[in-house]
Protein backbone atom coordinates (compact mmCIF):
# COMPACT_ATOMS: atom_id res chain seq x y z
CA UNK A 1 0.00 0.00 0.00
CA UNK A 2 1.80 3.70 -0.76
CA UNK A 3 2.48 5.65 2.00
CA UNK A 4 -0.97 7.83 3.22
CA UNK A 5 0.54 9.79 6.08
CA UNK A 6 4.42 10.57 6.28
CA UNK A 7 6.19 12.04 9.26
CA UNK A 8 9.95 13.06 8.42
CA UNK A 9 12.24 14.45 11.70
CA UNK A 10 8.93 15.87 12.95
CA UNK A 11 9.96 18.02 16.11
CA UNK A 12 7.83 20.70 18.22
CA UNK A 13 8.94 22.52 21.55
CA UNK A 14 6.95 24.90 23.60
CA UNK A 15 8.49 28.13 25.43
CA UNK A 16 7.94 27.63 28.80
CA UNK A 17 9.35 29.94 31.81
CA UNK A 18 12.58 29.13 32.11
CA UNK A 19 13.33 26.86 28.70
CA UNK A 20 13.00 25.24 26.00
CA UNK A 21 10.39 22.15 26.66
CA UNK A 22 10.51 19.45 23.43
CA UNK A 23 7.27 17.65 23.43
CA UNK A 24 8.03 15.76 20.48
CA UNK A 25 11.63 15.08 19.33
CA UNK A 26 12.47 14.01 15.45
CA UNK A 27 9.77 11.64 14.96
CA UNK A 28 9.60 9.60 11.72
CA UNK A 29 7.40 7.74 10.38
CA UNK A 30 5.31 6.33 7.52
CA UNK A 31 1.84 4.88 7.77
CA UNK A 32 0.51 3.39 4.35
CA UNK A 33 -2.89 3.90 3.31
CA UNK A 34 -5.83 2.49 4.79
CA UNK A 35 -4.02 1.37 8.08
CA UNK A 36 -5.12 1.91 11.57
CA UNK A 37 -2.29 3.00 13.60
CA UNK A 38 -2.57 3.66 17.01
CA UNK A 39 -0.18 5.36 19.29
CA UNK A 40 0.31 4.63 22.61
CA UNK A 41 2.43 6.76 25.06
CA UNK A 42 2.37 7.83 28.61
CA UNK A 43 0.78 10.81 29.20
CA UNK A 44 2.39 14.25 28.71
CA UNK A 45 4.56 12.10 25.55
CA UNK A 46 3.56 14.91 23.18
CA UNK A 47 0.89 12.56 21.74
CA UNK A 48 -1.88 14.74 21.52
CA UNK A 49 0.06 17.37 20.56
CA UNK A 50 1.09 15.40 17.77
CA UNK A 51 -2.03 14.72 16.75
CA UNK A 52 -2.73 18.23 16.83
CA UNK A 53 -0.40 19.11 14.47
CA UNK A 54 -1.75 16.49 11.54
CA UNK A 55 -5.04 18.27 12.27
CA UNK A 56 -3.99 21.64 11.90
CA UNK A 57 -4.25 22.95 14.91
CA UNK A 58 -0.91 23.19 16.17
CA UNK A 59 2.08 24.22 14.47
CA UNK A 60 5.29 22.09 13.76
CA UNK A 61 8.60 23.26 15.28
CA UNK A 62 10.30 21.53 12.80
CA UNK A 63 10.38 18.77 10.08
CA UNK A 64 7.46 17.70 8.15
CA UNK A 65 4.06 15.90 8.68
CA UNK A 66 2.25 15.66 5.56
CA UNK A 67 -1.12 13.95 4.62
CA UNK A 68 -1.33 12.80 0.86
CA UNK A 69 -4.03 13.76 -0.99
CA UNK A 70 -6.06 11.52 -3.38
CA UNK A 71 -9.38 13.39 -3.77
CA UNK A 72 -9.42 17.00 -4.40
CA UNK A 73 -12.90 17.36 -2.89
CA UNK A 74 -12.53 15.56 0.14
CA UNK A 75 -11.07 17.47 3.61
CA UNK A 76 -7.35 16.10 4.83
CA UNK A 77 -8.58 15.17 7.60
CA UNK A 78 -11.56 15.08 10.46
CA UNK A 79 -11.25 14.86 13.94
CA UNK A 80 -12.64 12.67 16.82
CA UNK A 81 -11.75 15.09 20.26
CA UNK A 82 -11.52 13.56 23.56
CA UNK A 83 -13.88 14.63 26.01
CA UNK A 84 -16.98 16.25 24.92
CA UNK A 85 -16.69 18.32 21.41
CA UNK A 86 -20.02 18.18 20.10
CA UNK A 87 -22.16 21.27 19.90
CA UNK A 88 -24.55 21.88 23.09
CA UNK A 89 -26.85 24.33 20.80
CA UNK A 90 -27.40 21.74 17.48
CA UNK A 91 -29.01 18.80 17.69
CA UNK A 92 -27.41 15.01 16.87
CA UNK A 93 -28.27 15.74 13.43
CA UNK A 94 -26.81 19.19 12.69
CA UNK A 95 -24.10 17.78 14.79
CA UNK A 96 -23.36 15.07 12.37
CA UNK A 97 -23.78 17.54 9.43
CA UNK A 98 -21.30 20.09 10.58
CA UNK A 99 -18.42 19.08 8.08
CA UNK A 100 -20.23 18.82 5.43
CA UNK A 101 -22.38 21.88 5.96
CA UNK A 102 -18.98 23.98 6.77
CA UNK A 103 -17.41 22.60 3.18
CA UNK A 104 -20.81 23.52 1.38
CA UNK A 105 -22.21 19.77 0.44
CA UNK A 106 -25.58 19.24 -1.48
CA UNK A 107 -28.61 18.78 0.78
CA UNK A 108 -29.29 15.60 -0.89
CA UNK A 109 -25.87 14.62 -0.19
CA UNK A 110 -26.02 15.31 3.60
CA UNK A 111 -29.19 14.06 3.95
CA UNK A 112 -27.83 10.55 2.53
CA UNK A 113 -24.51 10.70 4.51
CA UNK A 114 -26.06 11.79 7.60
CA UNK A 115 -28.60 9.43 7.53
CA UNK A 116 -26.32 6.78 6.71
CA UNK A 117 -23.63 7.35 9.70
CA UNK A 118 -26.49 8.26 12.56
CA UNK A 119 -28.04 4.72 11.11
CA UNK A 120 -24.95 3.24 12.16
CA UNK A 121 -23.81 4.53 14.92
CA UNK A 122 -27.76 3.88 16.48
CA UNK A 123 -28.57 7.22 16.38
CA UNK A 124 -30.51 7.86 14.02
CA UNK A 125 -34.12 8.24 16.44
CA UNK A 126 -32.24 10.67 18.69
CA UNK A 127 -31.53 13.18 15.39
CA UNK A 128 -33.78 15.70 17.00
CA UNK A 129 -32.30 15.29 20.23
CA UNK A 130 -29.70 17.93 21.86
CA UNK A 131 -26.74 16.61 23.05
CA UNK A 132 -27.95 17.69 26.56
CA UNK A 133 -30.39 14.72 26.40
CA UNK A 134 -27.96 12.00 25.49
CA UNK A 135 -25.79 9.96 27.40
CA UNK A 136 -21.59 10.56 27.10
CA UNK A 137 -21.51 7.69 24.96
CA UNK A 138 -24.14 8.73 22.44
CA UNK A 139 -22.27 12.17 22.61
CA UNK A 140 -18.77 10.43 21.53
CA UNK A 141 -21.39 8.51 18.72
CA UNK A 142 -22.27 11.78 17.36
CA UNK A 143 -18.41 12.76 17.54
CA UNK A 144 -17.64 9.95 15.40
CA UNK A 145 -20.16 10.16 13.01
CA UNK A 146 -19.90 13.97 12.16
CA UNK A 147 -16.28 12.57 11.33
CA UNK A 148 -17.31 9.83 9.56
CA UNK A 149 -19.50 11.66 7.43
CA UNK A 150 -16.93 14.32 6.32
CA UNK A 151 -15.39 11.57 4.50
CA UNK A 152 -12.03 13.01 5.09
CA UNK A 153 -8.94 11.66 3.49
CA UNK A 154 -7.21 10.45 7.19
CA UNK A 155 -9.23 10.43 10.34
CA UNK A 156 -7.78 11.56 13.38
CA UNK A 157 -8.72 10.67 16.80
CA UNK A 158 -7.56 11.73 20.34
CA UNK A 159 -8.62 9.14 22.98
CA UNK A 160 -12.28 9.58 22.02
CA UNK A 161 -13.02 6.65 24.82
CA UNK A 162 -11.30 7.76 27.62
CA UNK A 163 -14.30 9.70 29.47
CA UNK A 164 -16.14 6.19 29.27
CA UNK A 165 -16.95 3.51 31.22
CA UNK A 166 -15.89 0.50 30.56
CA UNK A 167 -18.79 -1.42 29.20
CA UNK A 168 -19.35 1.85 26.93
CA UNK A 169 -15.97 2.00 25.50
CA UNK A 170 -16.21 -2.23 24.74
CA UNK A 171 -19.43 -0.85 22.88
CA UNK A 172 -17.97 1.78 20.83
CA UNK A 173 -14.97 0.43 19.99
CA UNK A 174 -17.09 -2.47 18.47
CA UNK A 175 -18.94 0.18 16.39
CA UNK A 176 -15.89 2.17 15.32
CA UNK A 177 -14.28 -1.07 13.81
CA UNK A 178 -17.58 -1.74 12.08
CA UNK A 179 -17.54 1.34 10.32
CA UNK A 180 -14.28 1.47 9.93
CA UNK A 181 -14.39 -1.76 7.74
CA UNK A 182 -16.73 -0.09 5.49
CA UNK A 183 -14.29 2.01 3.58
CA UNK A 184 -11.15 1.26 5.48
CA UNK A 185 -9.95 4.90 5.79
CA UNK A 186 -6.29 5.62 7.35
CA UNK A 187 -6.94 6.12 10.83
CA UNK A 188 -4.26 8.02 13.36
CA UNK A 189 -5.67 7.27 16.91
CA UNK A 190 -4.33 8.14 20.31
CA UNK A 191 -4.81 6.06 23.34
CA UNK A 192 -3.18 5.24 26.61
CA UNK A 193 -4.30 2.29 26.90
CA UNK A 194 -2.17 -0.95 25.43
CA UNK A 195 -5.93 -2.95 25.22
CA UNK A 196 -7.21 -0.24 23.07
CA UNK A 197 -4.40 -0.30 20.54
CA UNK A 198 -4.00 -3.76 19.92
CA UNK A 199 -7.90 -4.93 19.95
CA UNK A 200 -7.87 -1.47 17.33
CA UNK A 201 -5.05 -1.39 15.40
CA UNK A 202 -2.92 -2.57 12.58
CA UNK A 203 -0.01 -1.23 13.36
CA UNK A 204 0.72 0.13 17.32
CA UNK A 205 3.71 2.93 18.25
CA UNK A 206 4.67 3.24 21.52
CA UNK A 207 6.54 6.67 21.92
CA UNK A 208 8.34 7.44 25.13
CA UNK A 209 7.51 9.62 28.11
CA UNK A 210 8.64 13.48 27.02
CA UNK A 211 10.36 14.50 24.87
CA UNK A 212 8.20 12.08 22.66
CA UNK A 213 10.05 9.95 20.43
CA UNK A 214 9.20 6.36 19.00
CA UNK A 215 9.98 3.88 20.99
CA UNK A 216 9.09 0.84 19.38
CA UNK A 217 6.61 -0.03 16.05
CA UNK A 218 4.70 -3.27 16.13
CA UNK A 219 2.14 -4.63 13.56
CA UNK A 220 -0.57 -6.29 14.23
CA UNK A 221 -1.90 -9.44 12.56
CA UNK A 222 -4.57 -10.73 13.91
CA UNK A 223 -7.22 -11.10 11.55
CA UNK A 224 -9.98 -8.86 10.36
CA UNK A 225 -13.10 -8.29 10.78
CA UNK A 226 -12.28 -8.85 14.66
CA UNK A 227 -14.78 -10.04 17.49
CA UNK A 228 -13.53 -7.77 20.24
CA UNK A 229 -14.69 -10.67 22.38
CA UNK A 230 -13.16 -13.57 20.70
CA UNK A 231 -10.19 -11.63 20.86
CA UNK A 232 -10.02 -11.34 24.39
CA UNK A 233 -9.94 -15.34 24.66
CA UNK A 234 -7.11 -15.15 21.73
CA UNK A 235 -3.53 -16.27 23.10
CA UNK A 236 -1.88 -13.78 20.56
CA UNK A 237 -3.58 -10.89 21.71
CA UNK A 238 -2.45 -11.62 25.21
CA UNK A 239 1.16 -11.92 24.30
CA UNK A 240 1.01 -8.58 22.50
CA UNK A 241 -0.27 -6.33 24.87
CA UNK A 242 2.17 -7.72 27.07
CA UNK A 243 5.14 -7.06 24.40
CA UNK A 244 3.94 -3.68 24.32
CA UNK A 245 3.54 -2.90 28.08
CA UNK A 246 6.54 -4.54 27.93
CA UNK A 247 8.23 -0.99 26.08
CA UNK A 248 5.72 1.04 27.71
CA UNK A 249 6.52 -0.06 31.39
CA UNK A 250 9.53 2.06 31.31
CA UNK A 251 8.39 4.90 29.95
CA UNK A 252 5.60 4.74 32.61
CA UNK A 253 8.20 4.41 35.03
CA UNK A 254 9.55 7.15 33.64
CA UNK A 255 7.47 9.77 33.68
CA UNK A 256 6.16 8.76 36.91
CA UNK A 257 9.46 9.29 38.19
CA UNK A 258 9.52 13.01 36.83
CA UNK A 259 6.72 14.10 37.96
CA UNK A 260 7.60 12.89 41.49
CA UNK B 1 -49.18 22.35 44.69
CA UNK B 2 -47.86 24.18 41.87
CA UNK B 3 -51.13 26.19 41.57
CA UNK B 4 -51.18 26.89 45.34
CA UNK B 5 -48.23 28.44 45.01
CA UNK B 6 -48.92 30.71 42.28
CA UNK B 7 -51.93 31.38 44.35
CA UNK B 8 -49.76 32.86 46.79
CA UNK B 9 -47.86 34.81 44.51
CA UNK B 10 -51.56 37.00 43.40
CA UNK B 11 -52.23 37.18 47.19
CA UNK B 12 -49.93 40.17 47.83
CA UNK B 13 -50.64 42.43 45.46
CA UNK B 14 -54.31 42.11 45.29
CA UNK B 15 -54.32 42.67 49.20
CA UNK B 16 -52.03 45.97 49.08
CA UNK B 17 -54.79 47.10 46.63
CA UNK B 18 -57.57 46.23 48.72
CA UNK B 19 -55.92 47.92 51.80
CA UNK B 20 -54.98 50.71 50.01
CA UNK B 21 -58.52 51.32 48.55
CA UNK B 22 -60.04 51.09 52.03
CA UNK B 23 -57.27 52.96 53.53
CA UNK B 24 -58.41 56.00 51.30
CA UNK B 25 -62.39 55.51 51.29
CA UNK B 26 -61.58 55.83 55.33
CA UNK B 27 -60.08 58.70 54.84
CA UNK B 28 -56.48 57.70 56.38
CA UNK B 29 -54.34 58.40 53.37
CA UNK B 30 -55.12 61.49 51.41
CA UNK B 31 -55.81 60.40 47.88
CA UNK B 32 -54.47 63.62 46.91
CA UNK B 33 -50.87 61.78 47.28
CA UNK B 34 -52.47 58.06 46.76
CA UNK B 35 -55.53 57.92 44.87
CA UNK B 36 -57.91 55.04 45.11
CA UNK B 37 -57.12 52.07 42.79
CA UNK B 38 -61.16 52.05 41.99
CA UNK B 39 -59.81 56.07 41.23
CA UNK B 40 -56.95 55.05 38.80
CA UNK B 41 -58.42 52.62 37.08
CA UNK B 42 -61.36 55.22 36.05
CA UNK B 43 -58.52 57.39 34.90
CA UNK B 44 -56.88 54.89 32.83
CA UNK B 45 -60.43 54.16 31.15
CA UNK B 46 -60.74 57.71 30.72
CA UNK B 47 -57.48 58.17 29.05
CA UNK B 48 -57.63 55.13 26.98
CA UNK B 49 -61.25 55.98 25.40
CA UNK B 50 -59.49 59.86 24.16
CA UNK B 51 -57.22 58.28 23.05
CA UNK B 52 -54.52 60.07 24.78
CA UNK B 53 -53.01 56.79 26.42
CA UNK B 54 -52.55 55.20 23.11
CA UNK B 55 -50.60 58.12 21.36
CA UNK B 56 -48.45 58.26 24.35
CA UNK B 57 -47.15 54.30 24.51
CA UNK B 58 -47.05 54.35 21.33
CA UNK B 59 -44.56 57.30 20.88
CA UNK B 60 -42.62 55.81 23.82
CA UNK B 61 -42.73 52.39 21.73
CA UNK B 62 -41.28 53.44 19.01
CA UNK B 63 -38.35 55.06 21.00
CA UNK B 64 -37.90 52.27 22.41
CA UNK B 65 -37.79 49.67 19.59
CA UNK B 66 -35.52 52.01 17.60
CA UNK B 67 -32.77 53.19 20.58
CA UNK B 68 -33.42 49.21 21.18
CA UNK B 69 -31.66 48.31 17.55
CA UNK B 70 -29.63 51.50 17.16
CA UNK B 71 -27.91 50.45 20.73
CA UNK B 72 -28.02 47.07 20.28
CA UNK B 73 -27.38 45.30 16.81
CA UNK B 74 -23.82 47.09 16.91
CA UNK B 75 -23.23 46.01 20.86
CA UNK B 76 -23.65 42.23 19.87
CA UNK B 77 -21.52 42.75 16.77
CA UNK B 78 -18.75 44.90 18.28
CA UNK B 79 -19.20 42.42 21.23
CA UNK B 80 -18.22 39.33 19.41
CA UNK B 81 -15.44 40.92 17.10
CA UNK B 82 -14.27 41.85 21.07
CA UNK B 83 -14.94 38.65 22.13
CA UNK B 84 -13.41 36.45 19.49
CA UNK B 85 -9.89 39.12 18.72
CA UNK B 86 -7.86 39.95 21.73
CA UNK B 87 -5.77 42.82 20.49
CA UNK B 88 -9.28 44.03 19.36
CA UNK B 89 -10.46 43.59 22.97
CA UNK B 90 -7.57 45.02 24.67
CA UNK B 91 -8.27 48.15 22.26
CA UNK B 92 -11.67 48.41 23.34
CA UNK B 93 -11.90 47.56 26.64
CA UNK B 94 -10.85 50.58 28.37
CA UNK B 95 -12.95 53.07 26.22
CA UNK B 96 -16.30 50.71 27.63
CA UNK B 97 -14.93 50.33 31.28
CA UNK B 98 -13.84 54.37 31.50
CA UNK B 99 -17.41 55.58 30.28
CA UNK B 100 -19.82 52.57 31.61
CA UNK B 101 -19.87 54.12 35.00
CA UNK B 102 -21.45 57.30 33.92
CA UNK B 103 -24.86 57.57 34.58
CA UNK B 104 -26.48 57.61 31.51
CA UNK B 105 -29.38 59.81 33.02
CA UNK B 106 -26.68 62.43 33.84
CA UNK B 107 -26.01 62.62 30.14
CA UNK B 108 -29.33 64.40 28.69
CA UNK B 109 -28.02 67.61 28.98
CA UNK B 110 -25.30 66.42 26.79
CA UNK B 111 -27.39 64.34 24.69
CA UNK B 112 -30.45 67.62 24.19
CA UNK B 113 -27.49 69.73 22.93
CA UNK B 114 -26.05 67.58 20.45
CA UNK B 115 -29.51 65.92 19.33
CA UNK B 116 -31.76 68.18 19.95
CA UNK B 117 -35.10 68.62 21.69
CA UNK B 118 -36.83 66.33 19.14
CA UNK B 119 -36.77 62.42 18.88
CA UNK B 120 -33.16 61.62 17.99
CA UNK B 121 -32.48 62.46 21.79
CA UNK B 122 -34.97 59.95 22.93
CA UNK B 123 -33.87 57.48 20.94
CA UNK B 124 -30.16 58.26 21.67
CA UNK B 125 -30.41 57.59 25.27
CA UNK B 126 -32.48 54.23 24.87
CA UNK B 127 -29.59 53.11 22.47
CA UNK B 128 -26.85 54.27 24.98
CA UNK B 129 -28.81 52.22 28.07
CA UNK B 130 -29.07 49.07 25.72
CA UNK B 131 -25.42 49.43 24.68
CA UNK B 132 -23.50 48.85 27.76
CA UNK B 133 -25.16 46.04 28.93
CA UNK B 134 -24.98 43.97 25.95
CA UNK B 135 -21.80 44.79 24.45
CA UNK B 136 -20.58 43.39 28.09
CA UNK B 137 -22.42 40.65 28.46
CA UNK B 138 -21.51 39.32 24.85
CA UNK B 139 -18.23 39.80 25.51
CA UNK B 140 -18.58 37.42 28.47
CA UNK B 141 -20.01 35.29 26.59
CA UNK B 142 -17.86 34.54 23.70
CA UNK B 143 -15.09 34.14 26.55
CA UNK B 144 -16.70 31.30 28.40
CA UNK B 145 -17.08 29.22 25.13
CA UNK B 146 -15.07 26.55 25.59
CA UNK B 147 -11.89 26.68 23.40
CA UNK B 148 -12.65 23.04 22.22
CA UNK B 149 -15.56 24.24 19.79
CA UNK B 150 -13.49 26.25 18.26
CA UNK B 151 -10.94 23.36 17.17
CA UNK B 152 -13.79 21.76 15.97
CA UNK B 153 -14.90 24.23 13.60
CA UNK B 154 -11.24 25.26 12.51
CA UNK B 155 -10.39 21.35 11.99
CA UNK B 156 -13.79 20.91 9.90
CA UNK B 157 -13.12 24.09 7.66
CA UNK B 158 -15.06 26.86 8.84
CA UNK B 159 -14.89 30.33 7.65
CA UNK B 160 -14.49 32.91 9.93
CA UNK B 161 -18.07 33.99 9.23
CA UNK B 162 -18.96 30.46 9.67
CA UNK B 163 -17.40 30.19 12.58
CA UNK B 164 -19.16 33.79 13.85
CA UNK B 165 -22.49 32.19 12.88
CA UNK B 166 -22.63 28.52 14.06
CA UNK B 167 -20.02 29.00 17.38
CA UNK B 168 -19.38 31.80 18.38
CA UNK B 169 -23.33 33.49 18.23
CA UNK B 170 -25.29 30.52 19.50
CA UNK B 171 -22.57 29.65 22.09
CA UNK B 172 -22.45 33.17 23.82
CA UNK B 173 -26.64 33.49 22.92
CA UNK B 174 -27.61 32.89 26.73
CA UNK B 175 -25.73 35.69 27.83
CA UNK B 176 -26.27 38.25 25.08
CA UNK B 177 -30.25 37.18 26.31
CA UNK B 178 -29.31 38.47 29.61
CA UNK B 179 -27.48 41.95 28.29
CA UNK B 180 -30.84 42.48 26.30
CA UNK B 181 -33.35 41.98 29.52
CA UNK B 182 -30.62 44.44 31.38
CA UNK B 183 -30.79 46.57 28.77
CA UNK B 184 -35.02 46.54 28.26
CA UNK B 185 -34.72 47.59 32.34
CA UNK B 186 -32.66 49.76 31.29
CA UNK B 187 -34.33 51.59 28.29
CA UNK B 188 -37.15 51.94 29.83
CA UNK B 189 -35.84 54.13 32.89
CA UNK B 190 -34.25 56.25 30.42
CA UNK B 191 -36.89 56.86 28.05
CA UNK B 192 -39.44 57.71 31.19
CA UNK B 193 -36.47 60.35 32.31
CA UNK B 194 -35.65 61.93 28.46
CA UNK B 195 -39.46 62.08 28.08
CA UNK B 196 -39.95 64.02 30.87
CA UNK B 197 -37.37 67.30 29.78
CA UNK B 198 -38.36 68.89 26.43
CA UNK B 199 -40.54 66.46 25.03
CA UNK B 200 -44.57 66.51 23.80
CA UNK B 201 -45.50 63.12 23.86
CA UNK B 202 -44.62 59.57 25.15
CA UNK B 203 -45.25 57.67 28.81
CA UNK B 204 -42.65 60.11 30.48
CA UNK B 205 -44.34 63.40 29.30
CA UNK B 206 -47.38 62.13 30.31
CA UNK B 207 -46.31 61.72 33.66
CA UNK B 208 -44.36 64.73 33.89
CA UNK B 209 -47.58 66.71 32.51
CA UNK B 210 -49.67 65.01 35.32
CA UNK B 211 -47.26 66.33 37.72
CA UNK B 212 -47.78 70.16 36.20
CA UNK B 213 -51.50 69.84 36.24
CA UNK B 214 -51.58 68.20 39.95
CA UNK B 215 -53.21 65.55 38.14
CA UNK B 216 -52.49 62.87 40.41
CA UNK B 217 -54.07 59.50 39.24
CA UNK B 218 -52.72 60.95 35.64
CA UNK B 219 -49.26 59.72 37.19
CA UNK B 220 -50.28 56.88 38.42
CA UNK B 221 -51.72 55.33 35.38
CA UNK B 222 -48.58 56.56 34.07
CA UNK B 223 -46.32 54.43 36.11
CA UNK B 224 -48.87 51.53 36.02
CA UNK B 225 -48.48 51.15 32.19
CA UNK B 226 -44.22 51.67 31.95
CA UNK B 227 -44.74 48.34 34.92
CA UNK B 228 -46.96 46.65 32.59
CA UNK B 229 -44.69 47.62 29.38
CA UNK B 230 -41.25 46.22 31.28
CA UNK B 231 -43.84 42.96 31.86
CA UNK B 232 -44.62 42.70 28.89
CA UNK B 233 -40.91 42.30 27.32
CA UNK B 234 -39.76 40.07 30.30
CA UNK B 235 -42.36 37.67 28.89
CA UNK B 236 -41.66 38.15 25.37
CA UNK B 237 -37.56 37.60 26.16
CA UNK B 238 -38.76 34.37 28.15
CA UNK B 239 -40.68 32.99 24.86
CA UNK B 240 -37.77 34.21 23.10
CA UNK B 241 -35.59 32.10 25.13
CA UNK B 242 -37.68 29.00 24.51
CA UNK B 243 -38.26 29.84 20.95
CA UNK B 244 -33.91 30.45 20.51
CA UNK B 245 -32.56 28.41 22.93
CA UNK B 246 -33.96 24.94 22.89
CA UNK B 247 -30.59 23.65 23.81
CA UNK B 248 -30.44 24.73 26.81
CA UNK B 249 -30.46 22.03 29.85
CA UNK B 250 -32.54 24.75 32.37
CA UNK B 251 -34.90 24.98 30.22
Amino acid sequence: MPTKISLSNLSKSFPSRSALITAIDNVSLDISSGTFCVIVGPSGCGKTTLLRIAAGLESKTSGDLSIVREDLKRPLNAMVFQGDSIFPWMSVWDNAAYGLKMRGAGAGEIREVVSHYLDRTGLLRFAEYFPHQLSGGMRQRVSIARAFANDPEVLLMDEPFSALDEQNKLLLQEELLRIWEEHKKTVLFITHSVDEAVTLGDKIVVMTASPGRIKAVVDINLPRPRNILELRRDPEFGELVFQIWGYLRAEVDAARARAS
Amino acid sequence: MFFGERLIGVISPLLLLIVWEALVRFQVISPQFFPAPSSIIEALIKLSRSGELWSNVSASLHRLVLGFIIGGVPALVLGIIMGLSRPIRLFIDPLIASTYPIPKSALLPLVLLIFGLGENSKIAMVAMGVFYPVIMNTVTGVLQIPKIYFDVSSNFGASPWKIFRTVALPGAAPFILTGVKLGVGMGLILIAIAEMVGADSGLGYMIWNAWQLMDVEVMYVGLLVIAFLGFVFTLLLDELERWFLPWRKTM
